[in-house]
């Protein structure tokens, strides 16, 4: 146990003086020391000038707004700012030379992105997703972009990880620890990345007295291949839970989906568990988990529960989880062979941008006809449900247009109007994507930005 | 007269990079928020309206005041001078006195001693507010008359009995939306007492001389007590014009109660509720025409949404009116512009200013005419193209033409259409389609008296040189492309022209960065006071050589006599030190006013633009009738920039005008609640494009072989804002897809989603 907060600031160690508080962000903590490359533009995570590198010691490269981590949750782990490249390295000097910058508000934090990018590589659209630029039409960023290297710089060496406290901010490092932190304090805030509680440090300048956080808790790391399905541990982040997606056929429909969900800066920090802990009624991972039959791990000292997803959601920002009780593990069933599996996303903007309507289908045959359908909408009402319905109308139905135009018929739901689209259009578009299934059914061009 | 229209240039006319941008990309580049804070630094926040319009009976200060930190909270009758923060009328307030008539309308400021202290202490502010029943639609407003702006007519020949004598007619009504600038560095400033009622004023803002008059204002002193800076925005667009003024005044009124120096940094969304927007438009329109398309008589309304206040609403209708015809003519025409008022923030300046919402009408004119006829848009754009315009200025046709047809070639028009009808036919829910735009963008400020500017130019006895003149530098590249013109009347190379930051104390009584103005009037200037300079020095040399003065000659930092590598020569610094002994001043102002520019504002007639540019696009998307999200795929964009001053600097505007006009019409929309309060106040809600929404091919440049006609510096043109009309060709791409001619905007999913159902279950 520890109650010093070390961290590694552009390669170099630091320990913080005791005074500093775990609840500042770390925006507003790089800018106080002088590092005023990143910039806050947004404070919601949404336009990505604060963002600021994750080094993992594997070598990893975790683009994060500085904005929604606070200090605490940072402990132990190494951050590489814009100040760390350096003038004379390859990526900047990329954006200059393409003439990739006009105001040059956001260019520290794209520079920070594209670095991640050329480490992490993949889709350079993806890369930039959290990034906003006002000026350029992203047209030179992307050419630059397509300049760069690697610069196969490795990483400064790991801090281990340890159970720590500063002040109120809790960070252990077994389960039992945070069970018995957590029977104490009930009162205490969960926090896990940060991407939707981090607003209240970034937009609202709290200082919760209490914070307890859990990314350290070894029971709660990673995402765990299972032949049954995936263990999401609690404190595993959406990037991790997309890399195991990647890793296997299995889970490639849900690629695109996850792919859109937030940025690589929220993804890099945000968390399943997270998403279930607040009950956000805007989570895009809750159709998925609903069709999937997704079951969560929760325990307190006296024991261990599983809660079937459905259950677990109780309404708007309600969950079923007793004051003593904390999210262990999500386990993901894998889907049968043979099975079509689909998630459906709309938005205003395709990436980086919470969904007026979401869908995720599950849908077994039996010769040639639907068995079973299971089909979990968002968007559409206080919380992500089923549609028993529209389900029943696919049973028995070859799955084309026709069956699922009447599943749409079927829709049960009277949805919100909100600056994210009305009820009729909520309503309409999710019927649109019902029919769009049948399209990537057949394995046609389904929509305009594949 | 050395204008460059024949001359071979070395420093102008190259694709330079911005002067900042190794800057921007390492972090070092320093924002107002970077600056380092003075000793005794107190923050302010603003107390906004939660409602939308009522009578303000009182605001409760007591308990945020007795807040940790809290230093003093300001209310109107604490400020000095006047409350008002008027950029062109009067009467507009600061802080609101008796009714407030917006949501978000700024009410009493909180100084603390730290950023969060204020904010916090601000959030603790309570009001007392009678409920008024506000205005939130242009509709409303027009239906009571309350205008902002009086309706203006523009008319030519009997457009009703025209319209009544049309062998075809047809009628429309439409609605363009606002758009929110969202500038990635928000409003800021910070202003410094210092003695005898001083004040400096750092500000983000695209008008230091309107920050230092309303400044002066608010604390009723004198303007020359008041010195405005900027060294450079993160981005403005027209969002910092008025309202970087208020947001400096309120920073400056918080430094001289309390002695100390104060910063004022809007959170996002304060940002976004208490400052001004493009102003969104409604269009009615009767048009009349012939079998040929020829548009016989045309009657429309523009009506905008003015907001709550003045503002410049005033210039925004004029380019709206100014621009309803775009670069097509129709015999009998009449024409109304006005704004009315609305109980919205007060909408302001939007790249543009007017002119991309004026440019709309037409183009649901054409479509619908075309439609009606079954013939091509671009046959009933062909069919009306204007040798001048309604209120008498010349056009040029020929340039209308050949930009749109370079845009069309470029596109590979007729292929394209082949392979989309192609697409369309077999796909069972996707659709593609294909728009064109083209318009004519007339370049001055709409007041005649704004179109002057101001330089000052010293050389430095070691031959360096440094320029400081009235623009400000938003990203769009105005102090690279106003040195490669001191640059070039030297010969000397561009990294020897120091640039500096934008100061009233230099350069008095300057107009705002706007209006795509900025490098054709500071680079004029400049241009003179460096030609001031160069004669005097080139006196020097010719006495020097022994020489007569006309043979002088300046070239790539030498001074030549009789010709360029003569062996009588002198560096240019050389020189400098030789003026300098000799008692030869090397400080010269410039000044440049617009020539023959007039505007008879009674008659709308008259001549008040300097010139005219032109831009034409082809636009391609593909359309999802499911749900009606779309994407554009290819954007092929032709801009006339006369001889460019800076070839990379235009190009990056044309791309982000482009992108930032393919937002506003597409999706970004401002969503106001039932009860008029501002739901979209952040980048989670309001959607700006991302990188993925740029089309795939995206291809633009420059006109080529077109100086300018006008006396414009080396024949270059405008280019700050014309592009961004640009993107009309997107929303024109969309009616094809969607086989529509009405679309309301922005264009976006739902909209296309929601009319496709209409016109599918009948009227």
């Amino acid at each position: 146990m520890t109650d010093q907060l070390h961290l590694v600031l552009n390669g170099v160690p630091r320990t913080l003086p005791r005074h500093q508080s775990a609840t500042t962000t770390l925006l507003d903590w790089l800018r106080a020391e002088g590092l005023t490359g990143a910039k806050e533009g947004c404070a919601e995570g949404d336009c990505g000038a604060c963002t600021v590198v994750l080094e993992g010691a594997d070598g990893s490269r975790t683009p994060v707004n500085a904005c929604l981590c606070v200090l605490g949750q940072l402990h132990g782990r190494a951050i590489r700012t814009v100040e760390g490249l350096g003038p004379h390295h390859i990526v900047p000097r990329a954006l200059a030379e393409a003439d990739a910058t006009q105001c040059g508000f956001c260019t520290p934090g794209i520079v920070m992105s594209a670095w991640a990018h050329t480490r992490e590589g993949g889709d350079p659209h993806e890369a930039l997703a959290g990034n906003l630029c006002r000026c350029t039409g992203y047209r030179p960023i992307l050419d630059a972009m397509a300049r760069m290297q690697d610069d196969g710089a490795t990483p400064p060496a790991p801090v281990p990880p340890e159970s720590a406290k500063f002040g109120g901010f809790h960070l252990p490092a077994s389960l039992d620890e945070a069970l018995a932190l957590r029977a104490v304090r009930p009162e205490a805030l969960v926090l896990m990345g940060g991407t939707d509680l981090g607003l209240r440090f970034s937009e609202h300048r709290e200082h919760p007295a209490q914070v307890l956080c859990l990314l350290n808790v070894a029971e709660m790391q990673g995402v765990e291949v299972r032949p049954t399905g995936l263990r999401i541990g609690a404190a595993a982040s959406y990037a991790e839970w997309l890399r195991a997606c990647r890793a296997d056929a299995a889970w490639a429909p849900l690629v695109p989906y996850l792919s859109r969900l937030g940025s690589r800066q929220i993804r890099g920090l945000g968390t399943v568990a997270g998403n279930l802990g607040t009950a956000s009624p805007i989570g895009d991972a809750l159709p998925v988990l609903l069709a999937l039959g997704a079951v969560v791990e929760v325990a307190q000292l006296r024991g261990v529960r599983h809660i079937p997803v459905g259950a677990f959601l109780t309404g708007y920002r309600r969950n079923a989880l007793a004051p003593e009780e904390l999210i262990v593990a999500i386990h993901l069933p894998r889907p049968p062979e043979g099975a079509f599996l689909a998630a459906e996303k709309l938005s205003r903007r395709h990436d980086q941008d919470i969904s007026t309507v979401s869908l995720a289908a599950l849908i077994t045959f039996e010769g040639g006809v639907v068995r079973e359908a299971r089909l979990a909408f968002g968007g559409m009402d206080a919380t992500a449900r089923r549609c028993a319905p529209a389900e029943a109308a696919l049973r028995g139905r070859m799955l084309d247009d026709g069956a699922l135009a009447g599943a749409g018929q079927a829709l049960d739901f009277t949805p919100m109007a909100d600056w994210r689209g009305s009820a009729e259009y909520r309503l309409e578009a999710a019927r649109g994507l019902l029919r769009r299934l049948a399209l990537r059914h057949a394995g046609l061009a389904a929509e305009v930005f594949a | 007269m050395m204008d460059g229209s024949s001359f071979r240039l070395k420093h102008a006319g190259q694709a330079m990079r911005h002067d900042s941008a190794l800057k921007h990309a390492t972090g070092e580049a320093r924002f107002l928020d970077d600056l380092p804070e003075p000793a005794g630094l107190l923050h302010a926040a603003l107390v906004l309206s939660p409602v939308a319009h009522g009578r303000l009976d009182a605001v409760y200060t007591a308990t945020a005041a007795a807040m940790p930190g809290v230093v003093r909270i300001i209310t109107p009758v604490d400020i000095p001078g006047e409350n008002d923060i008027a950029p062109i009328a009067t009467g507009e307030v600061m802080l609101a006195e008796e009714v407030v008539e917006h949501h978000g309308q700024a009410l009493a400021i909180v100084v603390a001693h730290t950023r969060d202290e204020a904010l916090r202490a601000a959030a603790a502010v309570t009001t007392a507010v009678t409920p008024l029943p506000p205005v939130l639609s242009i509709e409303e407003g027009l239906a009571r008359e309350a205008w902002i702006v009086p309706p203006q007519t523009m008319v030519a020949g009997d457009a009703a009995a025209a319209l009544e004598a049309a062998p075809h007619r047809l009628s429309g009504e439409f609605h363009a939306g606002g758009q929110e600038h969202f500038y990635l560095e928000g409003q800021i400033a910070l202003a410094v007492p210092g003695e005898e009622e001083e004040m400096l004023v750092h500000s983000s803002t695209q008008h230091p001389t309107e920050v230092q008059h309303i400044v002066a204002r608010v604390l009723g002193v004198p303007y020359h007590r008041v010195t405005v800076q900027c060294r450079r925005m993160g981005g403005a667009f027209g969002g910092k014009e008025s309202n970087a003024s208020w947001i400096a005044a309120a920073a400056a009124v918080a430094a001289r109660l309390t002695g100390k120096p104060v910063k004022l940094r809007l959170p996002r969304r304060a940002d976004m509720a208490a400052t001004g927007k493009r102003h969104p438009f409604l269009y009615r329109w009767e048009v009349g025409f012939d079998a040929q398309g020829r548009l016989l008589a045309l009657d429309a309304l523009l009506a905008g949404d003015g907001g709550h206040s003045v503002d410049m609403s005033g210039g925004v209708v004029f380019r709206a009116l100014t621009h309803a015809l775009n670069c097509y003519g129709v015999a009998a025409h009449r024409i109304t512009a006005c704004a009315v008022k609305t109980n919205h923030v007060s909408n302001t300046a939007f790249r543009g200013f007017g002119g991309p919402q004026g440019a709309l009408l037409m183009e649901e004119v054409l479509h619908a005419v075309a439609r009606q006829l079954g013939r091509e848009v671009d046959q009933v754009r062909e069919a009306n193209f204007a040798t001048h315009t309604p209120y008498g200025q010349e056009l040029d046709p020929s340039l209308t033409r050949r930009v749109l047809a370079e845009a069309k070639q470029d596109a590979g028009w007729a292929a394209k259409r082949a392979e989309i009808a192609a697409f369309n036919a077999t796909h069972p829910t996707l659709r593609r389609g294909l728009g064109s735009f083209v318009c004519a963008f007339g370049i001055s400020f709409g007041i005649v008296h704004l179109n002057q500017a101001g330089a000052l130019v010293h050389v430095y006895t070691d031959g360096s040189i440094r320029l400081a003149h009235g623009g400000t530098e938003m990203g769009q590249g105005l102090f690279i492309k106003v040195a490669q013109v001191v640059a070039e009347v030297f010969s000397v190379p561009v990294e020897s022209v120091g640039i500096s930051a934008t100061s009233t104390a230099e350069i008095p009584n300057t107009s705002a960065t706007a209006a795509s103005t900025g490098s054709d009037l500071n680079g004029w200037a400049a241009h003179a006071a460096a030609m001031t300079l160069r004669e005097r020095m080139a006196e020097v040399a010719a006495q020097h050589f022994g020489c007569p003065v006309e043979e002088v000659v300046f070239e790539d930092g030498q001074v030549f006599a009789s010709r360029a590598g003569s062996n009588k020569r002198l560096a240019f610094g050389e020189l400098a030190k030789l003026c300098w002994k000799a008692r030869v001043s090397l400080s010269a102002t410039g000044f440049y006013k617009t020539p023959d520019i007039h505007w008879d504002a009674a008659a709308l007639k008259g001549e008040p633009f300097h010139y005219f540019t032109y831009g034409a696009a082809v636009a391609e998307v593909l359309l999802d009738t499911l749900t009606g999200e779309h994407r554009c795929l290819s954007a092929h964009l032709v801009q006339d920039c006369g001889r460019s001053l800076n070839p990379a600097i235009d190009l990056g505007q044309i791309e982000g005008g482009f992108v930032q006009g393919l937002g506003w019409l597409t999706t970004e929309e401002l969503w106001w609640d039932g009860e008029g309060r501002q739901r979209t106040l952040g980048p989670s809600t309001y959607k700006i494009p991302g990188s993925r929404d740029v089309p795939p091919v995206l291809h633009a440049r420059l006109l080529a072989g077109s100086a300018g006609r006008a006396r414009t510096l080396f024949r270059s043109k405008a280019v700050g804002e014309p592009p961004l009309l640009l993107a009309t060709a997107v929303v024109n791409a969309l009616r094809d897809a969607a086989g529509l001619v009405h679309l309301d905007f922005p264009a976006t999913p739902e909209r296309l989603l929601l009319n496709l159902k209409a016109v599918k279950s009948g009227p």
